[in-house]
């Protein structure tokens, strides 16, 4: 195969990786591709139920077992149950929001990455 | 055939061991890991042995899927998150090679017990506190308590997070395990129902057509999930605000 009269596949080939890096920068600094964001709100949708689900199940598993180990039946468990439920809402609000599953807040100037 | 829905998630002995006097028995789901990880192996291995410039069919699969999750890791977990880009990439590959040979006929997706979804959820939730505090040392603690909330409500507010911060593995193993338990039990239901009706078995069978193609987005999506929520987890603990 004469390889002489082919174009140097190599030619140009870092000014065209720079410019391709260039324009992926640009879309990422948009705020992401439409393409994208439909698998993004499949992903999201089912992540919320569970996610108030387990907050609930690992408190009361931790009520319980307190309960059990400081013969203070039911009374913890009553308690976890409510933190349960604001932990719950709390990791919803945090997905929903955008902010990660962050326990701890972040400022303003860095919200609204998603 | 099975005769109950879920005598498909049976496991199965295929040798036995005793190790200890635990039961460490090499089973089904044992069986369907290791081809996981010998496909997983082959499909990488065999994708980068020509590394041709302009990538074949194959390559560029291999490519797409380490491009995919580089970018994932990147674009979530930022610059010093690609430290961990290999550990994010194994489970990825993992758990979506995991949820699609589950989906050949006969075969059996370890991705369904509970068990297994756990250990690699545990794995993830271990992994990820220890990247905290080896980055961040005591610091770390500061996680349960949110910068500039009153301390008035630390007593309200340091368990809401503990519990919010223990759900993680919890709700990242049940989330898995469901889906692709759930998905597998529907199908086998409906295709009771195509036998059990004759000539109207038609119309499960037209359901189970679609129910294919759903689990097979379920399975692709579930191990995106997945991995992104181990990239979100790996942010919080490389970034700790």
């Amino acid at each position: 195969m004469p390889n002489s009269d082919k174009p140097d596949p190599l030619e140009g080939l870092a000014a065209r990786i720079a410019e391709a890096k260039g324009r992926r920068r640009t879309r990422s600094e948009e705020g992401g591709n439409r393409d994208e964001s439909t698998g993004r709100f499949m992903s999201m949708a089912m992540r919320i139920g569970v996610e108030l689900v387990a907050a609930l199940v690992v408190a009361m598993g931790a009520g319980w077992l307190l309960d059990r180990w400081l013969g203070t039946r039911p009374w913890l468990m009553i308690v976890f149950f409510f933190l349960g439920s604001a932990a719950g809402i709390m990791n919803v609000y945090r997905a929903v929001n955008g902010l990660g599953l962050a326990a701890g807040y972040k400022r303003p100037d860095e919200e609204g990455r998603e | 055939m099975a005769e109950s829905p879920l005598e498909q998630f049976k496991i199965e002995r295929i040798a036995e061991f005793h190790i200890g006097g635990y039961d460490a028995s090499f089973t089904n789901s044992s069986l369907l890991m290791v081809i996981a990880v010998v496909a997983i192996t082959a499909f990488l291995v065999l994708g980068s042995a020509k590394s041709a410039l302009v990538p074949g069919r194959w390559q560029s699969m291999a490519e797409l899927a380490y491009e995919f999750i580089a970018n994932m890791v990147h674009e979530n977990a930022g610059t010093a998150g690609m430290k961990y880009f290999p550990w994010v990439f194994t489970i990825f590959m993992f758990v979506l090679f995991g949820n699609v040979l589950g989906m050949i006929p006969y075969s059996f997706t370890f991705t369904s017990h509970i068990v297994v979804t756990f250990a690699l959820a545990a794995m993830v939730f271990i992994t990820v506190t220890l990247v905290a505090l080896f980055r961040h040392g005591l610091h770390f603690f500061s996680f349960f308590f949110p910068h500039g909330a009153p301390v008035a409500m630390a007593p309200l507010i340091v368990p809401i997070e503990i519990l919010s911060y223990l759900s993680r593995p919890i709700s990242l193993s049940i989330r898995l395990f469901a889906n692709m338990m759930a998905g597998h039990t529907m199908l086998f239901v409906f295709g009771t129902f195509t036998v059990a009706l004759g000539v109207f078995g038609i119309a499960p069978f037209a359901v189970n057509v679609a129910l294919i193609l759903f689990e097979f987005l379920v399975a692709v999506l579930q191990a995106y999930v997945f991995t992104i929520l181990t990239c979100l987890y790996l942010k919080d603990a490389i970034e700790l605000h």
